[in-house]
């Protein structure tokens, strides 16, 4: 129970700290979590990039960075449902893509974009229902049917909606290019997507008797049975959500980039989202974590990757650093907060 | 006598006139279709869905089809090892052509050589591999670049110009594709007379996002930037919507290349796109099928006489665009 975030103190029982007063308490250093050191880290290179880089705090600066990274941070909220719940959606951005290049071939062949939108909503839920059903019902893990079900649903996109790669914005839809260019209070409108989203799924995940399941499920699925949560119907709808989110993730690319590429399927983008999920401090083994962790991972990056283009260091140089210093953060978890005998016990994911 | 002769003379022009109306045969053609049909051709792209792979095969298979001989298509996906998967096979099944096109000069090297050998011929499409054969035929990657720096040295060299900076997005920086047009790009630049300042050069792995986040971060650092150039629209597509959200259409120049899909038209035509250097998936298209004809053709034993041929570049911009300068996926099908 040591690595334990606060915010599932309402499911998890009495910390043990408490229950063994001849422990004391520890030093500050060792009741660091994840999600503290890595807020940390983003506040060191923040401090740092703004003492030593120009232009760098700038408020057009720091809102092209929050801009940059609020992509993979909506993507990351999604995924945080899917990985609190102990399960994961690798399909994600084979959904986003599918489901959004679907709407945009839908309304090139004349349908109202309204309507393509719907049926694009429409597809998502298809898919999470098919995914859901897999793992909650057929019990295959997440992780597998995901991996597998990824170049399925492209595959599926690809074969019956459309060939090419490349897929404009339409330029018939005025609110389509406003929330991908306008600007309320010197904020791009994607920015308050993002806020709006995280506000939501927060809402979702605190505050509704699903949302509070969803950490029941993912600490331990068991005893969630047991005491009568209806597990399965929970399991599905998590996957659901995942993939609506995928697609409205999709629209702010579209509206964004002024069009969308096929071929972010094929790049690391799922794998970056989970790795933001994971860095914020949401562990794989499920039940805790927040959007506060998903929102820390994404700064974390956003950061990192904003001052390296700056810095213009070469391609190799910036994975190089990238991959040091979440391997930093993490083994700073690891040293802080051993793995105790709960997550010995069941793993990860 | 004379009767025989005369009516020897009618029945000679008669036939003449008839031969004349029914026109004459051309036995060279008869040849060639004979040559042609019942041949076989492994084709193996990198994959089946970017604009120029998609019209290659529309163009391959419409004159196997016209010719009669057949095109295999074998779609290894982006894999590099699916790819080396479907060449090995290709190889085991002795067609009489292959026609590949190399994700880099390395991967398939030496399975080229080993298709060569066996006396298959092949033809390599839109990369060069550092093994030679038969046929190369597609872009001129250092030539596009070229062409782009070329542009660019005059836009930003020009005394109106807000400075001499200029932004690169990349794909990967390993690619020869990227490397040949970053060097013809900077040639030109050198050549123009230099003091141009490359103040970003960036990596954003073909996804038009991260082009678009690296461009918003390098338009922040220099409000005065001159130029951004790409090497594939694709990508710049993001790059151009940075350039467009920061509100510096007007004095940010955007140059990018790309084989001339309807998509990048209508990018072009809305100012996303200053300057275009089209390598017409059309043009290469047409220039595969007369290598294909002649190659299925040639007596010469395979991988004796290597040639290459770049298809040539047209630089497009909002003032050159015409109903022809690109082609939509409709168009390839008709």
């Amino acid at each position: 129970m040591t690595g334990n975030n606060s915010s599932t103190a309402a499911q998890t029982p009495a910390a043990t700290e408490v229950a063994s007063p001849s422990k004391g308490r520890r030093p500050w250093y060792t009741r660091m979590t994840q999600e503290s050191i890595v807020l940390l880290l983003a506040t060191i290179m923040f401090i740092g990039f703004s003492i030593s880089l120009n232009n760098f705090f700038t408020s057009g600066n720091v809102i092209t960075l929050l801009r940059s990274v609020s992509v993979l941070g909506m993507l990351g909220l999604g995924m945080a449902i899917t990985v609190i719940g102990r399960g994961v959606d690798l399909t994600m951005v084979a959904t986003m893509v599918v489901g959004i290049v679907w709407a945009l071939k839908l309304h090139d062949a004349g349908l109202s974009f309204n309507m393509a939108l719907l049926a694009a909503c429409g597809f998502a839920i298809v898919v999470g229902l098919i995914i859901g059903i897999i793992v909650a019902f057929a019990e295959i893990p997440a992780v597998f049917t995901t991996l597998a079900l990824g170049p399925v649903i492209f595959g599926i996109g690809n074969f019956a909606f459309f060939t090419e790669d490349t897929h404009n914005a339409p330029t018939d839809v005025e609110w389509l290019r406003n929330l991908g260019f306008d600007r309320i209070l010197g904020v791009p409108v994607s920015l308050y997507i993002f806020a709006l989203l995280a506000v939501l799924v927060w809402g979702f995940l605190r505050f509704t008797r699903a949302g509070r399941s969803v950490y029941a499920i993912g600490d331990n699925m068991l005893a969630a049975r047991h005491t009568g949560f209806p597990v399965r119907p929970l399991i599905v709808s998590k996957y659901v959500i995942s993939a609506l989110i995928a697609v409205i993730v999709g629209l702010i690319v579209v509206a964004t980039n002024s069009g969308i590429n096929t071929r972010l399927v094929n790049t690391t983008l799922v794998y970056d989202v989970l790795l933001v999920v994971v860095l914020g401090g949401i562990g794989l083994s499920g039940g805790r974590g927040g959007v506060r962790n998903v929102i820390v991972g994404t700064l974390f990056v956003g950061v990192l990757l904003n001052g390296m283009t700056i810095l213009n260091l070469s391609y190799t140089t910036q994975n190089f650093i990238k991959s040091l210093v979440m391997l930093i953060a993490l083994i700073a978890e690891t040293l802080l907060n051993p793995r105790d005998e709960q997550t010995s016990q069941s793993g990860d994911i | 006598m004379k009767k025989v002769l005369l009516s020897l003379a009618v029945l000679a022009a008669t036939t003449v006139s008839a031969m004349a109306q029914d026109g004459i045969e051309n036995e060279k053609r008869a040849a060639y279709l004979d040559q042609l049909a019942g041949k076989r051709v492994v084709f193996i792209p990198m994959n089946m869905n970017a604009d120029l792979s998609i019209a290659w095969n529309a163009y391959v298979q419409r004159q196997a089809a016209e010719l009669g001989y057949t095109i295999d298509l074998r779609d290894p996906n982006w894999s590099t090892e699916a790819g080396a998967r479907a060449l090995t096979a290709a190889i085991s099944e002795k067609p009489d052509l292959i026609v590949l096109q190399n994700p880099d000069v390395q991967s398939y090297a030496r399975l080229i050589s080993q298709a060569q050998n066996q006396g298959i011929k092949l033809i390599q499409l839109n990369m060069e591999s550092l093994t030679p054969s038969d046929t190369y035929v597609g872009a001129d990657w250092q030539g596009i670049g070229y062409a782009a720096g070329q542009e660019v040295a005059k836009h930003c060299g020009a005394p109106d110009a807000p400075s001499k900076k200029i932004a690169i997005t990349m794909g990967v920086p390993t690619a020869p594709v990227d490397l040949f047009q970053i060097y013809g790009f900077k040639k030109a630049l050198e050549e123009a007379g230099g003091g141009f300042e490359i103040v970003s050069q960036q990596a954003a792995a073909y996804d038009p996002s991260k082009a678009n986040s690296i461009t918003a971060a390098v338009l922040q650092q220099h409000s005065d930037l001159c130029a951004v150039f790409g090497i594939w629209d694709g990508m710049d597509a993001g790059a151009g919507a940075a350039v467009k959200e920061a509100g510096m259409q007007d004095s940010v120049y955007v140059v990018t290349s790309g084989g001339a899909a309807a998509a990048s038209c209508e990018k072009i035509a809305d100012g996303t796109y200053d300057m275009y250097i089209s390598y017409d998936a059309r043009k290469q298209g047409a220039a595969l099928n007369v290598q294909v004809a002649q190659l299925l053709q040639s007596k010469t034993p395979a991988g004796q006489d290597p040639v290459v041929y770049y298809t040539p570049n047209t630089r497009l911009t909002k003032d050159t665009l015409s109903p022809s300068s690109c082609w939509s996926f409709e168009d390839l099908e008709k």
